[in-house]
């Protein structure tokens, strides 16, 4: 069983990758939108990732409102 | 399709269609690729009877007014019709907006009934959900198991046995009030009569027609006015069917198009502009070979199809592209901003009609829709039938303020008159967008009238009309303003046109990129050409629809920027 910290820097590492930006300049605090740079259309496109790496579902509604990496982290470790 | 002109109400012609149908498939529920739900026309009756019933003897009268707040799904229109078969009036509202602008729309609607999808009124009930509304009662649906409901009761369980009283409404009574876009502030309640519904329901299936077996993919959200008259009210008059999916990811969207078979859809640009997007990728990772051939493809059916579309032929010449689509699909609508020709006129290319719309909720839903006779990229289409257009005060150019004229024509603002006076004059909706009618009877929209610009040599300038001549600049987002308009402070005499461009991440302004601009500022007329560009590193406000908020961008750029720091020289 991962703890949150791990869960957490798999995230960052996971969205570091797929949008091309350095790892370093993620913090668990960023709001991911404009760190990454990225539309909602996009952030649908981090959750499928998400889903497949966590071998999880993720339902969109979860994610409403969310927007930095901690919570992203939180809500996914509550269903691991 | 049910003859509409014989019918009062919303609820009369949606009680007979579930009659005439019962056998018909009329809900599909998707969900990542796994088919969760499908109803027909007459397990729809039987899902909605009882709770109508139930409404009724929670005390919902004639003209109780019932909000609802939940993502597109069968529960949705469900909960819809019961309302109307207990004659009550429907408060559609977005499920995007924070508890704290539900709770303000709730209260200025004076709704006494909400239902609520179980993970918003988590959201609601934690921020303090309905004490100061005149909410009495609140439906949740999909709680789960064990929950505290906060006072609420579960949607599924709140049933009650017998028939419901049908109520019959009349024509000009109320049949929702629909806020229009734009939170904060003073809300635009627009109450919309049966009579209104009804008229654009002819109007748009006199145009883009649906019958039994067609699919309507159900994307916008239900609370807009065209998803409720596209993906509700027009295929269940006609025995059509509505697919709605749980989630909108991408990959899902796609492989629901090829799965369900979809028949239309309804989208904003930027989705749009998505799917042009992978469909390039697609094109550009083939063989050589078979690029080559596409493009021959291509060619020859622009060629073929110029003056009629023909989607028959489209779908022998180009077989690949249409099954990806499913194989069905004979129109995407699209509206809730401008679309940019070359999109439009790819997807038309290959065989697959992106159309142009123009509304607004005020108006009913649709003002102009593309006819395709012959497709058009660079207008928004021609007055639907019933609908009278005019152009106000029009400049030299013959660009004025459009007018609207129609029975889908919304009754008032809810408790505004003073707004409703400013709004509906003589009959006539001006509804603040400046446009031009062609001689071919085409609205060619130039943008938003509290946008224009009139420069030192009287000249009128609209920075949307701008912005087309920069379309498809590598950028993530852009937007042209008045150098006035972000600092008014500054006074007149140097009015001047800024574009304010937020670049994608890592990107940074090269001499390539500063040179596009610069070619792309050359060839606008003098007096619409920019004098200097700014560089903003947020993402730009958008509404629901995705329209940028000209204000609240215009408002944060003013706060974070001072003019003569701010602004780069082109």
């Amino acid at each position: 069983m991962r703890t949150m910290q791990q869960t957490l820097e798999e995230i960052l590492n996971l969205a570091a990758r797929h949008f091309n930006v350095p790892r370093e300049q993620l913090s668990p605090d960023d709001d991911f939108f404009k760190k990454l740079g990225i539309d909602s259309y996009q952030a649908l496109e981090l959750l499928t990732r998400l889903e497949q790496h966590f071998n999880i579902e993720l339902p969109d509604y979860e994610f409403q409102g969310v927007t930095d990496f901690r919570t992203l982290a939180e809500r996914i470790q509550s269903r691991l | 399709m049910l003859d509409l002109s014989q019918y009062q109400s919303l609820g009369a012609a949606l009680r007979d269609a579930l009659e005439r149908w019962p056998d018909e498939v009329c809900l599909i529920e998707d969900d990542r690729g796994r088919e969760k739900a499908r109803l027909t026309y007459q397990q729809f009756k039987e899902a909605a009877l009882p709770l109508a019933k139930a409404l009724q003897d929670a005390g919902l009268q004639p003209g109780s007014r019932v909000a609802i707040v939940m993502t597109n799904q069968s529960k949705w229109l469900i909960s819809a019709y019961a309302v109307f078969c207990a004659g009550g009036v429907l408060v559609p509202l977005d499920f995007k907006l924070t508890p704290a602008e539900q709770q303000q729309l709730l209260k200025h609607s004076q709704a006494t009934f909400l239902i609520i999808e179980g993970f918003l009124w988590r959201n609601l009930a934690g921020a303090g959900g309905v004490k100061d509304t005149h909410v009495r009662t609140v439906l949740v649906t999909e709680a789960p198991p064990n929950t505290e409901l906060a006072g609420a009761q579960r949607w599924e369980e709140f049933r009650a046995s017998g028939e419901p009283t049908f109520v019959e409404r009349r024509r000009d009574d109320w049949a929702s009030i629909v806020y229009s876009s734009g939170t904060g502030g003073r809300p635009k309640g627009c109450v919309m009569t049966h009579r209104n519904y009804l008229q654009q329901c002819i109007a748009l299936t006199a145009l883009y027609p649906f019958w039994p077996g067609v699919r309507y993919l159900s994307i916008l959200p239900t609370n807009h006015a065209i998803d409720f008259m596209v993906g509700f009210i027009g295929p269940f008059v006609c025995g059509a069917a509505v697919v709605h999916l749980r989630t909108l990811r991408p990959e899902f969207v796609r492989e629901a198009f090829a799965r369900q078979k979809i028949t239309y859809v309804s989208l904003v640009p930027l989705v749009l502009k998505n799917i042009e997007r992978g469909l390039r990728e697609r094109f550009a990772g083939l063989p050589l070979h078979k690029r080559l051939a596409l493009s021959v493809l291509i060619a020859l059916n622009r060629q073929l199809t110029r003056r009629r579309q023909n989607l028959g032929l489209s779908r022998r010449l180009l077989p690949d592209v249409h099954r990806a689509f499913g194989g069905e699909l004979r129109a995407i609508i699209v509206g809730g901003a401008f679309s940019e020709p070359a999109t439009l006129q790819f997807l038309y290319d290959l065989g697959i009609p992106a159309v142009n719309g123009y509304g607004l909720t005020e108006a009913g839903t649709a003002i102009t829709v593309n006819d395709l006779r012959p497709f058009r990229a660079d207008t928004v289409g021609k007055p639907l039938p019933g609908m009278e257009v005019k152009i106000i005060q029009p400049d030299g150019d013959g660009i004025g303020e459009v007018a609207v004229r129609s029975e889908t024509v919304m009754s008032h603002y809810l408790d505004d008159p003073e707004l409703t006076a400013q709004t509906i004059t003589d009959g006539w909706l001006l509804t603040g967008d400046l446009g031009r009618l062609d001689t071919a009877g085409h609205l060619q929209l130039f943008g938003r009238k509290k946008n224009m610009i009139v420069t030192a040599g009287g000249k009128n300038v609209y920075p949307e009309d701008v912005e087309n001549n920069f379309e498809g600049l590598p950028v993530k987002e852009f937007c042209v303003f008045a150098a006035g308009y972000l600092w008014p402070e500054r006074g007149p005499g140097r009015e001047e046109l800024l574009i304010v461009l937020h670049l994608e991440p890592g990107q940074s302004f090269t001499s390539s990129l500063r040179q596009e601009v610069v070619a792309r500022n050359r060839r606008l007329l003098d007096y619409k050409r920019l004098s200097g560009y700014v560089l903003w590193e947020e993402d730009f406000p958008r509404t629901a629809s995705l329209k940028i908020k000209r204000d609240l961008l215009a408002e944060q750029i003013r706060r974070k920027l001072v003019r003569d720091q701010g602004v780069v020289p082109l």
